[in-house]
């Protein structure tokens, strides 16, 4: 091993690395705010960067179909709730809207060629599909459940994760796809060549970074969400919903997501299940910063982009193992610097 | 409801001469004779079906276990099954030749296979538990879901077993000199294992190591202030799963003579807690409903998906997952628990039962208690800081065998903060705690259970869905030591008898005797906190801490607990309260000891306690 290849493998190693703090960062808001692990949070980055190719490859752009239907059941919810307590059903403008919003895009990606319309446009539709996409999947999947134990809203983030990634069968079908990388050419350094588009990973992470940081710190919907995360009755009794709280957590998490598979997809083939191999990475981030500090579990994860990339080179088809085995002494230190038994409510 | 509840239902019971059955016993009778008849009577294809689903159920068995009934959830199953499977497969294919000369005796040998598979599981396990089990319930499932795949793709990649192909050229299991050649033949053997491993686990459930198991789901402080070891408890839950799951695999390398990566991967673990779910998590039998109904329904969907999609692929994970979401949030008893309730409310039981069934037992052994007058608890000026905030402040009295003190003091005085530090919940920054002259803060709650100090929470902290009996028998938990073979293999019995019949007393004692087996959750609140109060007294402690126990009770309810702390003190134990009651308090009370703003500001017998300026002033709101 010369020099060449250790700046090479940590030139992978960085770029997985970021898309993996990024997935780590939007699992522990989502765990912060809601108490759910977002299992699911692989299925944004495989459903962006499938569409993204599937946009470029001029095949049919299934995802608005999904989103259409979780909105129709959102509307069906909706009706049933206000039934239940008013007595007669009546429809919120929201889930009107929220049907409307998707029949469109489905209409629009359907009947509109986005071959040519360059990386720019096919990203926006990719995050316009896949940002509501978040909001939907809390909506009909976890708000009716956001008050149940843990190990309940686990369970159903598995669960949600299985209908998925069987649904990606479905739109995308089983060949893997990679787009078009976004520039060409790179930046050398001195003996190294810099890739495009790790530039490009390293960008906008570290401006999502930033605007997380930015959003948090000093937006009043920021601080909403992180008071929510402190303490949930607190927030709630101070006028801060729960449901919005989730919400938005979520669809962070899809903004999150689905930029990472749009950075992801020029880099990697993406398969329609390749999405939880990548996010777990960012679980295992998550779970080095104890699924409660954000820096750490951006570090963690950076770690794993370097681990992965280097035991790729030393031994190929052991990654995976490496990898997840790599969680084994995080869980010891975490173990043995804790004390007591609690109870989860 | 609890299967060990289940098991001492009055509808089991008809005739008093007859051996008691429970519910579960009856349907193991009525499942013989068809287990036996099945395989003479279905097709091949059919036995084969069988044979699978009764591997899956074993496997599940372990999940209803880990994930129903002590709240953990793990995706490791379908490895763990598979480490056992490729150890046997290994083992039973390999030639005496490739192994070394010491264990060349292994190879062909079947039972060789299942030691080695058992030991291999138990020890993976052993080692994800002792690093997940202490952490929140976050990490056991992320943990099984890390390792899960990390052995999937080991058993793909490691050459001497075969890689992603697999091991195949099994031979047929032939157990002294038994040949399991056919699938009828099998048949059996799996059933009879199957059927061995839920007679088992309800044993288990239905003992001293069953209660801290079921414990372990919302009851985890109050357990671990009654001695459990809430660790431990969780621990023997995951490795029995995890020896479930290895039986299994021994069984599935048998019946399918060929093992490769694939039935082993996560998605097949997820499949497991699938079926637990669906079955009813918490429900013995729900594993066995569960395994059969999600095998069929798959069979099923496998046929009719392709037609109505027009392509073939997994797609009935995409029902599985939706309907596991519909049971979440509908039904999350799943089908076992949606029978046993259905079944409960038709039966119509009395809350209140009659307490004569339990055989007398021997009476437990007491511990030494202490001469009346001796000091068993005293602090010394103990002060606890949060922050910048004094919540106790150089706090020193004394509690002495055969008295009682009362702490008192307004609504934010300091005296749940000390009541934490002196049953060793919380820790004082300075000062110290001593108990029987030994020095004793910075132990756990667990240790001064076993010193002899056993307590009551302020807020009632019991299980509802467990028997009054039951509750109350967990704190006798450190006057048994039977443990989990014992348990499952019912050798426990005669010190089980013991535990509830001292239970049985201590209820009778404190007056809940007609509630011995009513669900603890139906007990009104003040009866709750008598309940806890017998529970306390169950473990034989000198000293009682009790937190608030006149709160919520009526008035000759008070009486009745003053009677009885009354007679505790002249039997020469210690208790010390912390009470809102004056009358309750002052009636009763040797000594009382005044608190506010984390300060004492007054202590001594009621009498002078109630003519106290200070004690006026400051609790009383002042004297016009």
């Amino acid at each position: 091993m010369n020099f060449q290849i250790v700046m090479l493998l940590g030139q992978d190693g960085l770029t997985n690395g970021a898309i993996y703090a990024l997935l780590a960062l939007s699992i522990l808001l989502v765990f912060t705010v809601t108490r759910i692990l977002l299992i699911p949070q692989g299925e944004f980055v495989a459903f962006a960067a499938l569409t993204m190719a599937a946009m470029q490859g001029g095949t049919p752009v299934r995802l608005g179909w999904l989103l259409l239907a979780l909105a129709a059941a959102a509307m069906v919810m909706d009706i049933h709730a206000t039934w239940r307590r008013d007595g007669r059903p009546a429809v919120r403008r929201g889930s009107v809207l929220g049907v409307g919003y998707a029949a469109a895009l489905t209409v629009l990606t359907t009947l509109v060629p986005l071959g040519d319309a360059g990386v720019a446009v096919q990203a926006l539709v990719t995050m316009a599909l896949i940002v509501p996409l978040g909001l939907a999947l809390y909506r009909v999947f976890y708000q009716p459940i956001a008050a149940a134990h843990p190990l309940v809203l686990l369970i159903v983030s598995i669960a949600v994760h299985v209908v998925l990634v069987g649904v990606g069968l479905l739109m995308f079908g089983p060949e893997g796809a990679r787009t078009e990388p976004f520039s060409d050419g790179g930046l050398r350094l001195g003996m190294v060549m810099l890739n495009s588009q790790t530039l490009w990973v390293v960008a906008v992470s570290l401006g999502l970074i930033l605007g997380l940081y930015l959003f948090f710190e000093r937006s009043l919907y920021g601080k909403a969400l992180r008071a929510a995360a402190v303490n949930r009755l607190g927030a709630e009794l101070v006028g801060i919903s729960p449901e919005l709280a989730g919400k938005a957590s979520f669809a962070l998490a899809a903004l999150i997501g689905s930029l990472s598979g749009i950075l992801i997809a020029p880099i990697t083939t993406i398969y329609y299940d390749s999405g939880f191999i990548i996010s777990l990475k960012g679980f295992v981030g998550a779970i080095i910063g104890g699924l409660a500090s954000y820096p750490v579990a951006a570090l963690g994860a950076l770690l794993i982009g370097q681990a992965e990339s280097f035991s790729t080179f030393w031994a190929s088809s052991y990654k995976e193992v490496i990898v997840f085995t790599l969680i084994l002494p995080v869980l010891v230190w975490r173990s043995l610097s804790h004390h007591g038994a609690e109870d989860e409510e | 409801m609890k299967p060990g509840v289940l098991s001492k239902t009055p509808a089991a019971r008809p005739v008093p001469s007859m051996p008691r059955l429970s519910p579960s016993g009856w349907i193991v009778l009525a499942l013989l004779p068809v287990l036996a008849a099945a395989p003479l009577l279905l097709p091949t294809y059919q036995v084969t079906l069988a044979n699978n689903i009764g591997i899956f159920a074993l496997a599940t068995l372990g999940l209803v276990l880990l994930t129903g009934v002590a709240g953990m959830t793990s995706f490791g199953q379908a490895a763990f099954i598979g480490v056992s499977a490729y150890a046997t497969a290994y083992l039973a294919s390999v030639s005496a030749a490739d192994l070394p000369a010491s264990l060349a005796w292994m190879a062909g040998s079947p039972l060789a296979g299942l030691a080695v598979g058992l030991v291999l599981t138990l020890a993976i396990a052993t080692v994800l538990g002792a690093v997940t089990l202490r952490l929140s319930g976050h990490y056991l499932p992320l943990g099984t879901i890390a390792w899960g795949l990390s052995l999937f793709y080991l058993f793909g990649n490691l050459e001497f077993l075969g890689g992603h192909t697999g091991l195949s050229g099994i031979p047929a299991l032939s157990l002294f000199g038994i040949a399991f050649d056919k699938a009828e033949t099998l048949f059996y053997l799996i059933w009879a294992v199957l059927l061995l491993a839920v007679v088992a686990t309800l044993n288990l459930l239905d003992s001293r190591v069953g209660r801290a198991i079921r414990a372990l789901r919302g009851g985890q402080r109050m357990s671990e202030s009654m001695g459990v070891n809430s660790f431990q408890a969780k621990m023997t839950a995951f490795l029995v799963a995890a020896l479930y799951a290895g039986l299994a695999g021994w069984l599935y390398a048998y019946t399918q003579r060929f093992v490769s990566p694939a039935p082993f991967s996560l998605q097949a673990g997820i499949d497991f807690l699938f079926m637990a779910l669906i079955g009813g998590v918490g429900q013995v039998w729900g594993a066995v409903i569960g395994a059969a109904g999600v095998t069929f329904a798959k069979q099923w969907l496998q046929d009719l998906l392709p037609h109505l999609l027009g392509r073939t692929g997994n797609f009935e994970a995409i029902v599985f997952g939706l309907l596991i979401v519909l049971l979440m949030q509908r039904l999350p008893g799943g089908i076992a628990g949606w029978i046993a309730k259905t079944f409960e409310r038709r039966r119509h039981r009395p809350a209140v039962l009659e307490s004569m069934d339990l055989p007398d037992a021997e009476p437990l052994p007491r511990r030494p208690m202490p001469e009346k007058g001796e000091v068993v608890l005293e602090a010394r000026g103990v002060t606890r800081r949060f922050g910048g905030l004094v919540a106790n402040h150089d706090i020193s009295f004394a509690v002495r065998a055969g008295e009682i003190l009362a702490v008192i003091g307004p609504n934010g005085a300091g005296k749940s903060t000390l009541f934490n530090q002196l049953s060793c919940v919380d820790h004082p920054t300075s000062g110290e705690i001593l108990f029987r002259g030994e020095r004793v803060d910075g132990r756990t709650a667990r240790a001064m259970a076993s010193a002899g100090l056993s307590r009551s929470f302020q807020h009632v902290k019991l299980l509802p869905t467990m028997s009054v009996l039951e509750n109350v028998a967990i704190g006798a938990h450190l006057r048994g030591s039977k443990g989990v073979a014992a348990a499952a293999l019912r050798l426990d019995r005669a010190e089980e008898a013991r535990l509830l019949a001292e239970a049985r007393r201590q209820l009778v004692r404190v007056g809940l005797g007609q509630y011995l087996h009513a669900e603890a959750g139906s007990l009104a609140l003040g009866q709750q906190r008598i309940l806890e109060i017998a529970r306390a007294l169950c473990a034989d402690p000198c000293l009682l801490l009790l937190d608030e126990p006149a709160a919520g009770l009526r008035f000759l309810e008070k009486q009745a607990l003053a009677e009885l702390l009354v007679k505790l003190r002249s039997e020469g134990m210690a208790i010390l309260l912390v009470e809102h009651d004056m009358d309750f308090v002052m009636g009763l009370v040797d000594r009382v000891y005044v608190m506010e703003f984390g300060e004492r500001i007054a202590e001594g017998p009621p009498a002078t306690i109630q003519t106290n300026p200070a004690v006026l002033e400051a609790y009383l709101g002042g004297v016009e």
